[in-house]
């Protein structure tokens, strides 16, 4: 057998295609599963669908999917309870954010300039969001909702969670015993909590032990509970990483003279986060996708922009086509953020090639 | 006023209830050579970890070109860029290139320019003989081209002291003299060096004094033709017999 497998040439090239046997079953059973269940499925969502004019009467005659109702609403989707002239604010808010997250995933891009950027786009997001100046409508953040919340609670909980959780893993790892405990306390205390509870404790405990005119508003409250609950996660990963490291380098760092951050920042660091590349994406994907979890004490994320859309009694309802639509858009979000995350593993790993 | 390098006065080091150096008493001129030799565990990594501080020492003083050596980030900054480490494992940093390894501490502690740096690095590599193999990853080297980048990347620092901890007992017998000769340019060329070795040749050909450990003090220490012909102390004899055979 094992002869003969690798002398004919016919039997490599199917080899080549299927590898081992047990790769050979996979795929036969993926065929059989594409098979049966593509057709059908395109029946649905192409050949019978009703897609224009995007209006009630298109979808009651259709016997497919009824995209005319994500054409109809897409606006009310993407924007929730957003006021219906203002629209064209989240639409820039999101475009500006969408387009410094491409603007981001070029090496070329990652100088300290880019930092700059990402603040300078955030406070205006919130600005052109919030509104209340230069002629602008004031609209409260219990207001806002779908994609820009989203998008906003996704990049200020993991761009000021990540850095926190490399503080809060050095901290802990840290040869003061008063800053390492309290690093300690926090992650274990964050991690003991279901992120559910944190956001209650943050929507309906807070407004009862603090007075009201220092509370922050109901978003600033999610948004520091979501930042909270992915320091503590990050750190942990990259706790993982530094201990992965042998004692060799901060020592060979040291003995040349670095400084203590100088030692962090230029050599254990990006060798210790390099190797937790993988934890990392796993951990900020599911963080992406527990934004989602803020619906629970009242704000509109897109989940539930989406479902306040299907409201709508002159529609049929059609909510897997919602679902759909907005599972393509934290679809692209996940799947882009992993194949960033495996570029940055490539070069991480590979030596230079300039 | 000819001061030393290094001196030593009672220093002690301890590991918990273990006591790794007891006592120690060293005085290394300026330019002059030392091997340590001594069996496993007798303090002398621990030595010479103290005197660049990797090892907090917690009696005794240690002065290194008479500046006191001690915990402080000032006393830190200063003593260690006057004394460069070579250590058993290498430790380049993989991430970086070799030429980047070289240039990291000139840049960010010496603040020099990236140019002025490089210049350097490409001046020392050359000197270890790996000019060519500047712009690959430590990983892409043999442990001796390695160990020779390492060499160079403490070199860079300009220190007027040099500490090596069994720079060759990583190595693979064929890549030790290539170490070795780059260690003996060194010493020709009169910097203070303290080395933990047991490769005798090299303490023949190169030591001033060779100083023999057990048991967290200093034996025995003496020039190496006399170190090697009459050994004071049975211990010292005993370990010689083993090593030399
Ligand atoms: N970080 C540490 N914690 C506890 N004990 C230690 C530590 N470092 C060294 N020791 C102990 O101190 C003693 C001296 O260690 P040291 O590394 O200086 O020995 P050495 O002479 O360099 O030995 P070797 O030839 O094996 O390198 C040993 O018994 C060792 O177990
Ligand atoms: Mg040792």
């Amino acid at each position: 057998m094992q002869k003969l497998s690798s002398d004919a040439p016919g039997w490599n090239a199917v080899r080549s295609l299927v590898g081992s046997p047990f790769n050979a079953v996979l795929t036969v059973i993926f065929a059989v599963i594409l098979f049966l269940a593509l057709p059908p499925f395109l029946t649905w969502a192409v050949f019978d669908a009703a897609v224009f004019p995007a209006v009630p009467e298109t979808c009651r005659t259709a016997a497919g999917a009824c995209w005319s109702f994500i054409v109809a609403k897409h606006s009310q989707i993407l924007f929730g309870i957003y006021p219906f002239d203002e629209r064209w604010r989240p639409l820039l808010v999101c475009t500006l954010l969408i387009g410094l997250l491409v603007y981001s995933i070029r090496p070329s891009a990652w100088r300290a300039r880019l930092a700059g950027f990402w603040i300078v786009a955030l406070m205006l997001s919130w600005g052109l969001m919030r509104g209340g100046f230069a002629g602008l409508a004031s609209v409260s953040t219990d207001n806002w909702g779908g994609l820009p919340v989203t998008l906003l609670l996704t990049v200020v909980a993991i761009g000021i969670g990540f850095p926190t959780g490399i503080l809060l893993a050095l901290a802990r790892r840290s040869d003061l015993p008063v800053i390492r405990l309290l690093s300690t306390l926090f992650i274990e205390l964050t991690r003991a909590l279901p992120l559910l509870s944190i956001l209650f404790i943050a929507s309906i405990m807070l407004p009862l032990l603090v007075p009201e005119d220092l509370l922050p508003d109901k978003f600033s409250r999610a948004v520091i509970a979501l930042t909270m609950f992915a320091s503590a996660y990050l750190a942990e990963v990259v706790r993982g990483g530094l201990q992965a490291l042998p004692k060799g380098q901060a020592e060979a760092a040291q003995a040349l003279g670095l400084s203590y951050w100088q030692c962090q920042l230029k050599v254990i660091l990006p060798q210790a986060i390099a190797v937790v590349i993988p934890a990392l994406t796993n951990t900020i994907i599911v963080m992406i996708k527990n934004t989602s979890l803020v619906l629970v004490i009242g704000l509109f994320d897109l989940i539930s922009s989406g479902k306040a859309a299907l409201a709508d009694p002159e529609w049929s309802s059609p909510s897997v086509e919602v679902y759909l639509f907005i599972t393509a858009i934290y679809f692209t979000l996940c799947f882009g953020f992993s194949r960033f995350a495996d570029r940055l593993e490539q070069r991480a790993k590979g030596p230079s090639h300039e | 006023m000819n001061e030393n390098a290094i001196s030593l006065s009672s220093v002690s080091k301890s590991f918990g209830a273990f006591q790794a150096l007891k006592s120690i008493d060293l005085s290394v001129a300026k330019g002059e050579r030392i091997v340590i030799c001594g069996p496993s565990g007798s303090g002398k990594s621990t030595l010479i970890r103290c005197i660049n501080q990797l090892e907090t020492h917690e009696a005794g003083e240690i002065l290194v070109n008479g500046i006191k050596v001690g915990t402080e980030p000032k006393q830190l900054e200063a003593i260690r860029t006057q004394v460069g480490m070579v250590f058993q494992s290498f430790n380049l940093f993989p991430h970086l290139t070799i030429l980047e390894n070289c240039t990291l501490a000139p840049i960010w502690v010496k603040k020099l320019s990236k140019a002025a740096a490089e210049a350097k690095a490409m001046q020392l590599l050359e000197r270890v003989r790996i000019p060519d193999q500047a712009h690959k990853r430590p990983s892409q080297l043999s442990g001796g081209q390695q160990q020779r980048v390492a060499i160079a990347r403490a070199l860079c620092m300009e220190p007027s002291v040099m500490l090596f901890d069994e720079p060759t007992s990583a190595l693979d017998p064929e890549m030790v003299k290539e170490v070795l000769d780059v260690m003996l340019e060194l010493a020709s060329e009169g910097m203070t060096m303290l080395v933990v070795t047991h490769e005798m040749g090299f303490a023949r050909q190169a030591a001033d004094r060779v100083i023999f450990m057990d048991q967290g003090n200093i034996l025995e220490s003496g020039p190496p033709t006399e170190f090697f012909a009459n050994p004071r102390h049975e211990r010292t004899r005993l370990f010689l017999s083993q090593i030399l055979h």
